[in-house]
């Protein structure tokens, strides 16, 4: 029979360590999910501006990046970090540092081309315009159209950081005790997978949908009458 | 960095038959799960746009709270969740009959069946009212108009967002490795684990995965630029 106790008996290890991963816990969707956002989109922003340079070596690199990762699958994504990265450092990464840089380095590459829409959609005559009043090319880019681009880019960029949040869970994979990991653990224990698993889709909807909420009042907010 | 590569384990030994096998069981569940997927986007997207409120509350429900989990807690969740609570006939029945794949392929195809729906309900909704304005006043009946003229129209338009969440979906069906489905992804993993060469694995995988996404990639571009309706779709370079 179904027993939902197991998830309040359990309730601090999967909220408080598996998904805010607090109190000296090595673990946490939060943790990892929010430094990856940050980094994967700081690195879309240096992707997503290099293919658009006017050096057509920069531009094509840029490019190769970002159709081969998105040609690629996450699972594969973290498991080449996984080898990798302790071959070329030659000491033991913990898997916190494995997933954060499969997550960067993959999102970067959706994240770039949000970045790189986001920046072809202002009008052209406002680059003219600041290059004419005298501001350098860095300038341009950093007073007139990257503020302008990222307003456009915002209902694109919630719904990567969506799919981002959701991905973390893959991060369970390798062995980082995420939320997935935590319901998993538990039910090594209690054998109880339908209430678990249930009960972290619940976690988990609960924090996206109300980020796709916030994204569409955000979105009407801008959008000019 | 001094790794020894050894690119011969890749044809000597199992290897080749395993990253066979990998490719077929890959392409196997994403296509069952596809026809599933589509399926339940079409009924869900259609339904999502019916003039009668409980039906369309039933389609925001499915793929609101579908598309919004990870697909991994999908896959556990149908795999080890569910058939527990069935009855042990069924459950014995399934478990004979290869469950780690059909769980895995059900939940790929309701996973990507509530992402599919978005992408066909964009599709209707881009047609201009006027269509469906002018069918009927043609004489053609509600029915008519839809399958002779809003459907072929939303079709066409669907062919890239569509392309590229089955591309997606392909690319997810890796996440089946965790309960054991071996495909590519689990075959890749198999090698390494036989072999200690993790580097000629993984780019072996890393290949085919690439190979598959940009060959589809091609022939729907083929597609797309077949089937456009002059004027109605801009062209891209």
């Amino acid at each position: 029979m179904l027993d939902f106790g197991v998830i309040s008996a359990n309730f601090k290890f999967l909220i408080v360590q598996g998904l805010f991963g607090l109190g000296g816990f090595a673990g946490g969707t939060l943790r990892l999910a929010i430094p990856a956002i940050v980094l994967g989109f700081v690195l879309g922003i240096f992707i997503g501006l290099a293919r658009l340079t006017p050096s057509r070596l920069i531009s094509v690199l840029a490019t190769l990046y970002v159709e081969f990762f998105r040609g690629v699958p996450l699972v594969m994504v973290i498991f080449w970090i996984w080898f990798i990265i302790p071959q070329i450092l030659r000491l033991p990464i913990p898997e916190y540092g494995v997933a954060l840089t499969a997550f960067v380095v993959f999102e970067a590459a959706y994240f770039g081309e949000i970045v790189r829409a986001g920046i072809q959609s202002v009008p052209r005559g406002q680059v003219e315009a600041a290059t004419a009043v005298g501001l350098t090319r860095a300038q341009t880019m950093r007073f007139v159209v990257l503020p302008q681009a990222i307003r456009n880019m915002v209902p694109a960029l919630v719904t990567q950081m969506i799919v981002l949040f959701k991905d973390t869970s893959l991060a369970s994979i390798i062995g980082y005790v995420d939320l997935t990991k935590a319901a998993q653990i538990v039910n090594n224990r209690e054998i109880k997978p339908f209430e678990l698993y249930l009960f972290i889709a619940v976690v988990y909807f609960i924090f996206t949908y109300s980020m796709s909420r916030f994204a569409r009042r955000f979105e009407r907010r801008l959008t000019p009458a | 960095m001094n790794y020894q590569f050894k690119w011969s384990v890749l044809w000597s030994g199992q290897s080749g038959s395993w990253l066979l096998q990998g490719v077929i069981t890959t392409l196997e569940i994403s296509a069952l799960a596809w026809v599933l997927a589509a399926a339940l986007g079409i009924v869900s997207g259609a339904l999502r746009t019916v003039p009668f409120r409980p039906l369309r509350a039933v389609g925001t429900f499915y793929v609101e709270f579908f598309r919004n989990v990870p697909l991994l807690v999908w896959m556990f969740f149908w795999y080890f969740g569910v058939p527990p609570l069935l009855p042990r006939a069924a459950q014995d029945w399934i478990f004979n009959h290869g469950a780690e794949f059909w769980a895995g392929m059900f939940a790929l195809g309701v996973y990507h069946g509530a992402r599919m729906s978005e992408v066909i309900r964009a599709g209707i909704l881009a047609i201009p009212r006027t269509q469906f304005e002018a069918a009927v006043a043609m004489g053609l009946t509600t029915f008519q108009a839809y399958r002779l003229v809003i459907v072929p129209i939303a079709l066409r338009l669907i062919v890239p967002p569509a392309t590229n969440e089955s591309l997606n979906l392909l690319k997810n069906s890796s996440v089946a490795l965790t309960i054991s489905v071996a495909e590519l992804t689990f075959q890749t993993r198999q090698i390494e684990t036989y072999t200690a060469k993790a580097v000629e694995a993984l780019t072996a995988g890393t290949l085919i995965y690439l190979i598959l996404c940009v060959g589809i990639a091609a022939v729907m571009a083929r597609v797309e630029r077949r089937f456009a309706i002059p004027g109605l779709i801009a062209r891209g370079g």
